[in-house]
């Protein structure tokens, strides 16, 4: 069986590593927040200008004034700090966040990621995408490795307009996950239930597969 | 010196047709409502606007485009508006799309007195056409200019009589940038106190960047995607 959105969200939750700040985007990279590993300290970073973001609030205590990049009503926690958006990404820049987690409508083999536009259909911007392809040390792309017309989304060429080129470094989707080698998608684990056949059929970008490949655990 | 008028009319008062508007806030977090409901009254037309976000269909910067006010956007993402995305497509309305770190930062730049910086965000994309590129150790980066605005116009937490502004929670975003950055810089705010009641230690913007002061009213401060979990 294929994975299911949190499941997706659990997988990448075990990269994260005691001290990270991470920057998790909108979409199943907003569930990993649910799965941080106990005994890992991390850091949630929000572009709009928070650091140290909490869980949800509870029903009734919403501010209007405190809301995450995906305009959800959120909380601060102890050492929460706010800033402006220049100095948001300013940090973003600065190579100061370790881990970026993103959606992505294509991935290339090469690690270019497409995310922001569908010319003349979807025009809603690229919000903060673009700086943080550009300038983070660890992406990981969280999505649906096949669109809903069942075409592949792990690419040899991106065929929307880019986001950012050779930038990917993992792809985590409902199938596996896949490491971004100069051999194109390493595929290191399979998810439970699905084969590596499947895997293949459902890859139009280059892959290979891991001689260790695995099947995950979630 | 006297920065301190009488609310959102009289701030915007001399806003022509056709100027360059920045506007604070981020979705509809910490945006400047009375000025904007002053601007949908007066029906100024034919604005530039530089703001993340271009609102939803029926409130923050949604209401100017419904009334066809707004010209063209800067902004980086205007997902929440069904009229802005039609407007666009039809082609009735300009937008420029940059990247959230870059527009910031361009706002930046103009407050801080800087033509242009070098960014990297946008390299190998369409955000690069017609762009000057150079190398910096080993990267390329693109040279991006300081906006110019004519007015800049922010919504803050606490302001004084001299014009010092301090912003609240996640609501500050852009705005400190804005206000710093804007030939005209106008601040509602919630609330407005005499001069000397701010802790000098708390002040985001210095009042030598804000022309014109208000204490705002009737803040509806709405939450575009409420979110929240169950106790227990």
């Amino acid at each position: 069986m294929a994975l299911t959105k949190e499941q997706i969200a659990k997988r990448i939750a075990q990269e994260l590593q005691d001290g990270f700040y991470v920057n998790l985007g909108i979409g199943i990279p907003t569930l990993v927040a649910n799965y941080i590993p106990e005994g890992v300290d991390v850091v949630l970073q929000s572009e709009n200008g928070l650091l140290g973001m909490g869980p949800f609030p509870y029903e009734g205590e919403e501010d209007p004034d405190l809301i995450n990049a995906g305009k959800q009503t959120v909380t601060t926690i102890p050492g929460s700090a706010f800033f402006d958006s220049a100095m948001s990404f300013g940090m973003i820049r600065a190579g100061k966040v370790d881990l970026t987690v993103l959606g992505a409508m294509e991935v290339a083999d090469n690690g270019d990621i497409a995310n922001w536009k569908i010319p003349k259909k979807l025009v809603k911007g690229m919000g903060g995408a673009m700086d943080l392809v550009a300038a983070a040390k660890n992406i990981i792309v969280a999505m649906q490795h096949t669109n809903p017309k069942g075409e592949s989304k792990l690419l040899p060429k991106c065929t929307l307009p880019i986001t950012g080129v050779h930038c990917i470094k993992k792809v985590v989707t409902d199938l596996g996950v896949f490491d971004i080698t100069p051999e194109g998608f390493r595929c290191i684990e399979y998810a439970p239930g699905v084969t590596v056949d499947e895997i293949k059929t459902k890859t139009l970008g280059r892959l290979v597969i891991a001689d260790d490949v695995k099947e995950m655990v979630v | 010196m006297k920065k301190v008028v009488s609310g959102a009319d009289e701030a915007i008062h001399d806003i022509p047709s056709g100027a360059t508007l920045m506007m604070g806030g981020f979705g509809l977090c910490g945006i400047p409502e009375n000025c904007i409901a002053a601007i949908v009254k007066k029906g100024i037309n034919n604005l530039t606007c530089i703001s993340n976000n271009a609102g939803v269909d029926d409130f923050g910067i949604g209401l100017m485009l419904h009334k066809r006010q707004v010209k063209k956007m800067i902004s980086s993402y205007v997902g929440e508006n069904a009229e802005f995305e039609r407007q666009l497509l039809s082609g009735e309305l300009e937008v420029d799309l940059i990247p959230q770190g870059t527009l910031a930062t361009r706002c930046m730049a103009a407050g801080y007195g800087m033509p242009a910086v070098w960014l990297l965000a946008g390299i190998g994309t369409e955000v690069a056409e017609g762009k000057e590129i150079r190398n910096f150790n080993g990267k390329e980066y693109l040279l991006e200019m300081a906006f110019d605005a004519d007015f800049a116009i922010v919504k803050a937490w606490k302001g004084d009589t001299q014009g010092n502004l301090i912003f609240k929670g996640t609501a500050r975003n852009f705005s400190p940038l804005m206000a710093m950055a804007g030939k005209v810089t106008i601040a509602e705010v919630e609330h407005l106190v005499p001069v000397g009641e701010l802790d000098p230690n708390e002040i985001h913007v210095p009042g030598i960047y804000v022309h014109r002061i208000f204490q705002g009213k009737d803040y509806e401060k709405r939450i575009e995607n409420r979110t929240v979990r169950k106790k227990g």
